[in-house]
């Protein structure tokens, strides 16, 4: 029992070497999952024409600039409207305040979402009580009602606000799903390791923890990006929207004030329409695509 | 030159932490220079929480702990770290899967040596490797799946090296290794304590406390069962938990005979 020459070890076999880094192996199954290129590709050119079209559209879209209610022509490509303005104008420049917003409130509910995910995830007890208990606050407002009131007393008049509000609203179910992966990774040997480096709470949430989820939180602001959209344009459609500028919703809005659908207008309402259809289903298979780009279990060889 | 005095920690359980369970319960010992105590116990035991709470990964409730006379609650925590660090039981879980393994020192050189020129730096790293006896061109730039769990777990004392550190807690680091592997890390565990490093050594195998330590602390539901000399402790133990645990192991020679 007291022996104490040391004991020699049999060598151990080197284990199977296989250099494959994980950012590699994504681009590769990324390229090739159709799902993913069809909704990155209708996207991309939507954001094309939303960033080059206005400059090469030289007429303003809110101003008289032809006769009223002309079909599509060579002369303007998608008519005019009841008081003569150019659709195609209102179209392109309608698609990039609709980006701005996608962009904006996405971006923004993204950020607040993922702060507050990651410090209550993180920190846990006191902190993450009082966190999860504003998420909860914030999930159960009644948006629609809120921005009502909002309205009637500040009004929303730019785009800007709009993104703002929309961003202030929807981050709660990011934040308390990242929170939950946060918990499950904050346990893992790593974090304390990174801990016993010296290395600080932030940064151990940003380069430790955070990138073990990248691949959620990029799918989250595409979700985030594509349902701010939709809120912009159901807002904007019921009045709710910015007053001055134009938006894809705007555009619906005004075509059904002014009955394009009884006067068969029909170049006024179909494209901004077939537009946030095309943009967010876009967004959304894509998002199905990424999944199984990130998925193992998902994919399809 | 670290000791834990009456050291207690109790967790908060059930809803609205209404209940509390005692996981520690006034544990005294300590560790010298040059010497290595192992920390016997069975799963649940708190053997690891002793660990994580000599690391101040977690924070007692009760008792003091000192390393070098100082309570170590009130030392600078990148000071400490530069003499304590440690090793855990899962060699997979100890490495951010989604980065190379060899990031473990790249974290040492920008938090303690930022300004060390890189040569020097990739010099000083493969002496530690060597110190392992790992040989530098087959574990850097990999990721950990793609080593052994011997290699990714001396990786870790190689880490601890770089910091020139006094003190290892070893918490049960060959428990998920296999047996061949098992032996080479221990004995770099001896070549530490030649270094007249302080080394804890957290495990629930007997066989292992008693090839590597000096001292033995059993451990029992969070209190101290036995505490002295190996030897002693694995030849004359006094308490009935003792007896029964080293009647519980089996041996080479030794076949099942029925119950």
């Amino acid at each position: 029992m007291t022996t104490t020459d040391p004991i020699t070890a049999i060598t151990a076999p080197d284990p199977g070497t296989a250099p494959i880094s994980v950012r590699r192996e994504a681009l590769y199954f990324a390229v090739r999952n159709g799902k993913l290129l069809v909704g990155v590709t209708i996207v991309t050119i939507f954001l094309l024409i939303g960033i080059i079209g206005p400059f090469l559209v030289d007429r303003p879209p809110m101003e008289y600039v032809g006769l009223p209610m002309l079909p599509p022509s060579t002369e303007y490509w998608l008519g005019t409207t009841t008081f003569g303005q150019d659709v195609l104008a209102q179209f392109v420049y309608g698609v990039r305040s609709t980006f701005e917003v996608g962009l904006l409130a996405g971006g923004l509910s993204a950020l607040i979402g993922m702060v507050i995910g990651f410090v209550a995830g993180y920190r846990g007890g006191l902190v993450d009580e009082v966190l999860n208990m504003i998420t909860n606050v914030v999930l159960v407002i009644p948006t629609l009602a809120v921005l009502l009131i909002i309205n009637a007393y500040l009004g929303i008049r730019s785009v800007g606000m709009q993104a703002l509000f929309i961003g202030l609203t929807s981050w709660p179910w990011v934040a308390r799903a990242i929170r939950a992966q946060t918990f499950s990774l904050r346990s893992r040997d790593f974090v304390d390791l990174a801990r016993l480096s010296g290395v600080g709470t932030s940064r151990i949430i940003l380069r430790e923890i955070a990138p073990n989820m990248s691949s959620y939180l990029f799918m989250t602001f595409i979700l985030l990006f594509g349902s701010s959209i939709l809120i912009a344009s159901s807002l904007d459609f019921i009045g709710l929207g910015p007053t001055d500028g134009v938006s894809l919703g705007l555009m619906l809005n005004h075509s059904n004030q002014w009955s394009a659908l009884h006067l068969g207008l029909w170049w006024w309402f179909i494209p901004p329409g077939a537009a946030i259809t095309a943009i967010v289903g876009a967004l959304y298979v894509a998002n199905v695509g990424l999944d199984e780009v990130f998925n193992p279990k998902l994919r399809e060889l | 030159m670290l000791k834990l005095q009456e050291v207690s920690k109790v967790f908060r359980v059930g809803a609205f932490g209404g209940k509390t369970m005692t996981a520690v319960d006034e544990v005294s010992f300590e560790v010298a220079r040059g010497e290595v105590v192992s920390l016997i116990g069975e799963s649940g035991s708190g053997k690891s929480t002793i660990g994580k709470m000599v690391l101040r990964l977690m924070s007692a409730q009760a008792g003091t702990i000192t390393f070098d006379g100082d309570d170590i609650t009130k030392l600078d925590k990148r000071a400490y770290y530069r003499k304590v660090q440690g090793v855990f039981q899962d060699p997979f879980s100890s490495y951010n899967p989604i980065f190379k393994a060899d990031r473990v020192f790249s974290m040492i050189k920008e938090v303690y040596f930022p300004k060390e020129d890189d040569r020097v730096w990739r010099d000083k790293v493969a002496s530690a490797l060597n110190d392992v006896r790992l040989d530098a061109g087959a574990v850097t730039n990999k990721f950990p799946h793609q080593l052994s769990g011997g290699q990714l777990q001396r990786l870790l004392i190689a880490r601890a090296l770089l910091l020139d550190i006094d003190f290892l807690v070893a918490d049960e680091i060959t428990s998920m290794l296999d047996a061949s592997t098992r032996i080479d890390v221990l004995n770099l565990l001896a070549d530490l304590k030649l270094r007249g490093l302080g080394v804890l050594f957290i495990t629930h195998d007997l066989a292992l406390g008693n090839y590597i330590s000096e001292r033995t602390v059993v451990l029992h539901q969070g209190r101290i069962v036995e505490y002295g000399p190996t030897e002693k402790v694995f030849e004359t133990p006094e308490h009935a938990y003792t007896r029964k645990l080293l009647a519980s192991v089996p041996q080479l020679h030794r076949k099942w005979e029925g119950v």
